[in-house]
């Protein structure tokens, strides 16, 4: 796997920046560029100025003639370019297949940020005229919540303060500073009741990994690899108005399903996660859709520190897209590389290193507002 | 650190979309008339709003015009502050997802309050609305 540093890159340009993902993905499989028989590219690209990322990244990274796509789940293109290379080894067809995401976010101003990412939800009923945000389709999530459990703002902020406590121990993280609950709660309101620390930066970055066969990782000597147990998907519907409700996302509860009885395992099982945190409440409903506790009960996890490292399930202690940033088709592949590190119990500082007992990770990577949802579980 | 190097792209693109209602005409053309229309499936039954043309649930192309009371009861909302760039000069504006009591859920503006007065579960009416500068759309307005 391969990870660049996260952040606004403006010193470097896609191809480059996707090379510093790709290269040190390659040296971790000992495999070389042409090797690479097929890569799977997740991004959405619509704030940079390639319309085919694809063949672009793979020219300037020496991997044209592989087979080529680019795959697009909103925030979980990642992980569908992920199940994609995952679907062509494991048909028997391919026995490698390399998965990249990779997004530059930071070519356009905010507002037309702003802009490209709130049309994506029903653009005719949701955008045309009523000007929905990311934000703010997640805030109406929140407010429901809130109205519902016992959740406060004072909650999401806490979920805030522990992504930002580690992602100033990731060094690859956009943003690398602790904060408090007061800064979150005095933070400027973005999409009420949601506030600029509740909010994921807009970042640029990559991520890289290889997928091998079974054959092709005793053949190639690979040392405690990382196996994908599980991938389970879903979906929701494109209008917010035709929810089942608003204090979850029913596509996480239906894909972590899915993925739990693909790889034989329960929410108690797992080890470490990386959970969708693109806004502070989503990481709240994310405990309770995977199943790390019951409906209501997401605020009273980050309360008593239960998803802190040396807690029952830690998550997201590579700084979550909270802290790490959310390159949005990076996401899903970042997920993925900071698992395996986590399994192979390489993080550094080891203050952020998950304690393994069964050696099993989860991603739950989701994109729009639960419009798409894949839960991939790794096992060292 | 020196501040980065980049080239400002010459090639700017202005994008319009053109899109097709001829199918939900009877929609868009209400909205003129002050009237909200849903569409209701002749084979299963199912209430659609924003109406379709085409019955997801059951496959069925027969769907029947219905025109909708417009009362319903709030769910969830927020207030957009940090505003999309095609919406920059418009003033904060409340967004509210209501039930309303056909039992299809509707998402629009919230006008006529003040974001601290609004509250899950008050009752507000869904109406057609004609802008000033001559779109259609609708709204939500307190009971």
């Amino acid at each position: 796997m391969g990870h660049s540093r996260f952040g606004d890159r403006s010193d470097v340009n896609l191809s480059e920046l996707t090379f510093e993902a790709v290269q040190p993905s390659l040296e971790d499989s000992g495999l070389t560029a042409k090797e690479i028989p097929y890569v799977a590219v997740g991004s959405m690209g619509v704030w940079s100025e390639e319309p085919l990322p694809a063949v672009v990244i793979a020219e300037y990274c020496g991997l044209t003639g592989a087979g080529l796509v680019r795959c697009e789940a909103a925030c979980a293109s990642g992980s569908a370019a992920a199940f994609n290379a995952y679907s062509a080894i494991a048909s028997g067809q391919l026995d490698t297949a390399m998965v990249v995401g990779v997004e530059k976010m930071r070519q356009v101003d905010t507002p037309t940020a702003l802009e490209m990412i709130g049309r994506a939800g029903y653009y005719l009923w949701e955008f045309e005229n009523f000007g929905m945000t990311f934000p703010a389709y997640y805030a109406v999530h929140a407010v429901q919540h809130m109205a519902k459990y016992d959740t406060t703002e004072e909650d999401l902020a806490l979920v805030a303060v522990k992504n930002h406590r580690y992602g100033a121990m990731n060094p690859l993280a956009h943003l690398q500073h602790e904060i408090t609950v007061e800064k979150v709660l005095n933070s400027s309101v973005i999409a009420w009741p949601l506030k600029l620390y509740d909010c994921c930066p807009i970042t640029d970055g990559a991520a890289a990994v290889v997928l091998a066969s079974e054959d092709k990782v005793k053949e190639l000597g690979v040392e405690a690899p990382v196996w994908i147990e599980a991938i389970g998907f879903s979906s929701d519907t494109a209008n917010l108005s035709k929810r089942k409700n608003y204090v979850g996302l029913e596509a996480s509860v239906q894909a972590s399903r899915m993925a739990y009885k693909m790889a034989g395992i329960s929410p108690e099982d797992v080890d470490v996660a990386t959970v969708h945190d693109c806004f502070t409440i989503a990481e709240i409903m994310a405990y309770e859709d995977l199943g790390f506790c019951e409906k209501g009960e997401g605020a009273r996890m980050v309360r008593e520190g239960e998803t802190e490292v040396g807690g029952r399930i830690p998550v997201n202690v590579d700084g979550g897209l909270k802290a790490k940033g959310h390159p949005i088709g990076t996401t899903g592949v970042s997920m993925l590389a900071e698992l395996t590190k986590q399994l192979r119990e390489e993080i550094k500082p080891r203050g952020r290193q998950a304690p393994m007992k069964n050696y099993t990770a989860l991603a739950h990577n989701t994109g729009g507002t639960g419009h798409y949802c894949y839960v991939t579980i790794l096992r060292r | 650190m020196d501040k980065p190097l980049t080239l400002k792209s010459a090639r700017t693109l202005h994008i319009t979309y053109n899109l097709p209602i001829s199918r939900t005409s009877k929609f868009w053309q209400g909205l003129k008339e002050g009237k909200i229309y849903a569409t209701k499936c002749q084979k299963c039954g199912r209430l659609h709003f924003p109406p379709v043309a085409d019955c997801g649930d059951c496959g069925s192309s027969n769907v029947k015009w219905t025109e909708l009371d417009g009362e319903g009861e709030i769910e969830t909302f927020t207030q957009v502050v940090v505003k999309p760039a095609s919406f920059s000069n418009e003033s904060n504006y409340i967004v509210a997802i209501a039930r309303l009591k056909e039992g299809v859920r509707a998402l629009a503006w919230l006008i006529g309050v003040e974001r601290e007065d609004v509250q899950v579960g008050m009752k507000v009416r869904l109406v057609a609305r004609v802008t000033s500068d001559g779109r259609v759309s609708y709204e939500f307005i307190p009971i």
